[in-house]
């Protein structure tokens, strides 16, 4: 961390770039949250830790406005989410000054809670120079231990891998996650008999509260019109909403951004009521990746995506009733 | 007690017609006197790739039973690729719809042309008895609300 903040400075001490967006300490141990830097003293509040899983990359939309190169620090699966926004004309390449910084899995800390630990006054093992394979968190009812990998975010666990795929420099070491299928889930799913299936998503988005948090991090949600602030639709509030309103929310959120997502896994992150927004993301991949030849979104900067090109050959909407 | 609706399941169905091929052909099965079930409610949009998921999914939630989109045969749309696009948006609007839990098979696309009355109206005979065997619709509608 001591490196970024170095090199950071020093690029804004030279005028290569006008700020740094990255993030800063919140108020609780596990909570950093986004930030622009644009003084030398604010950095003092400057952290890269396991706790920043906040992808940085839809924030480029606006700086992208402004005057200026902004530093922006991306970890691997966030370039991914920028080359998609490069690929939409949402951001601008010349604006970005793109630091890689390493990342060895970030952590969920709905997922230290559930273990039974709260009062949570400090985390040691998180910090990017003492990242260890246990976490010491000090409580108000003593000290706890819980494994890194217990804590890990899903999408770490099924991580695309360490390579970023765009970038002007790179700061850090990097660690493999990945110990788990992207499509197992989706996998277990599908085998499911039509009842059971229902009843597993509508006890899932039953608990949706619409906050739009899931909408609003996305970076493949970035248009600057939603339909779902239509107030013409009752999905836009929870108050009218109901269970066909709720299906449709999440059929149409995923299916706008099929062939976009990158599964950067931020929609999953920060369901406040943790609802498994990645199911449906990835059944859209992995349907894609079946009938029309395996695509990454994000990978490359692309002319086309899978749902806005064609083939003559493409099979035909029947093949989802025939397959049964 | 209770009041038993005895009425016999007449599927209420909309057809998503484009304007230049299907719903030329559905003309055609209309002046040639094809008979198609009177539960098939035609909408007209301009071309196949029109139609947004949503437009879909309305209609289910308004109380139709089953849902079909008619367009020009690939190669054949009078906007030259529409349908294309059209036929992977709905492969993927499908199979969510099957990952879901909401039955599969309510949701069908049929390339119809302007000389074809006699494929409309057997494709609309068959769906009609497709959803007749399926049944009401509950899935899509709203829960809540029905019994
Ligand atoms: S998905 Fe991979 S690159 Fe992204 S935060 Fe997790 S471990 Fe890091
Ligand atoms: S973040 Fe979660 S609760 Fe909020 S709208 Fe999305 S799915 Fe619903
Ligand atoms: S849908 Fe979720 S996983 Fe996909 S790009 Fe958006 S936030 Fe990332
Ligand atoms: S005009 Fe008929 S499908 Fe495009």
């Amino acid at each position: 961390m001591q490196e970024l903040i170095a090199r950071a400075k020093e690029l804004l001490a030279d005028g290569t770039v006008a700020r740094v967006l990255g993030w800063k300490a919140g108020d609780l141990p596990y909570n950093p949250e986004p930030a622009y830097f644009e003084k030398e003293e604010d950095f003092k509040d400057f952290v890269y830790n396991s706790f920043c899983g906040a992808n940085l990359s839809k924030f480029m939309i606006e700086a992208s406005k402004l005057e200026g190169k902004t530093l922006v620090c991306l970890k691997p699966c966030d370039t991914y989410s920028f080359n998609q926004l490069l690929s939409e004309h949402r951001v601008d390449r010349d604006k970005a000054y793109i630091v890689g910084v390493g990342c060895k899995g970030k952590l969920d800390i709905e997922k230290i809670k559930k273990q039974g630990i709260k009062g949570i006054k400090s985390i040691s093992g998180a910090e990017i120079s003492d990242e260890a394979d246990t976490l010491t968190i000090d409580t108000i009812y003593g000290e706890k231990t819980c494994a890194f990998s217990d804590a890990m975010l899903e999408r770490c666990h099924v991580c695309k891998g360490k390579e970023h795929k765009i970038y002007d420099e790179i700061i850090g070491e990097s660690k493999e996650t990945k110990d788990a299928e992207r499509f197992a889930e989706v996998e277990r799913i599908e085998a499911m008999s039509p009842e059971e299936k229902f009843a597993f998503f509508r006890k899932e988005l039953s608990k949706c509260i619409r906050c739009n948090a899931c909408r609003n991090v996305c970076p493949a949600c970035s248009c600057r019109k939603c339909v779902f602030d239509s107030t013409k639709f009752d999905s836009s509030q929870k108050a009218n909403v109901d269970s066909f309103e709720e299906k449709m929310f999440h059929i149409i959120r995923a299916f706008h951004v099929a062939g976009r997502c990158t599964d950067c896994g931020e929609c999953s992150r920060v369901c406040p009521q943790g609802i498994p927004l990645h199911l449906f993301n990835r059944k859209f991949i992995k349907e894609i990746d079946e009938l029309y030849g395996e695509y990454q979104a994000g990978e490359t900067v692309v002319e086309k995506g899978p749902l806005t090109s064609y083939t003559f050959d493409d099979v035909e909407p029947g093949i989802v009733a025939e397959r049964g | 007690m209770s009041i038993e609706a005895n009425e016999e399941f007449k599927p209420k169905i909309v057809a998503f017609c484009c304007n230049w091929c299907s719903y030329a052909g559905a003309d055609l099965a209309g002046s040639s006197r094809l008979a198609y079930p009177a539960d098939v409610k035609i909408i007209r949009v301009p071309c196949s790739c029109r139609v947004n998921p949503m437009f879909i999914l309305r209609a289910f939630e308004k109380g139709a039973d089953g849902v079909i989109l008619c367009g020009c045969h690939p190669g054949d749309c009078h906007y030259s690729t529409g349908n294309f696009y059209a036929r992977r948006r709905m492969t993927m609007l499908f199979s969510m719809l099957d990952y879901m839990g909401v039955e599969n098979g309510r949701t069908r696309v049929e390339w119809v042309s302007a000389a074809e009355g006699v494929k409309f109206s057997t494709t609309m005979n068959e769906f009609v008895q497709k959803i007749h065997s399926l049944g009401k619709n509950v899935r899509l509608g709203d829960l809540r609300c029905r019994n």
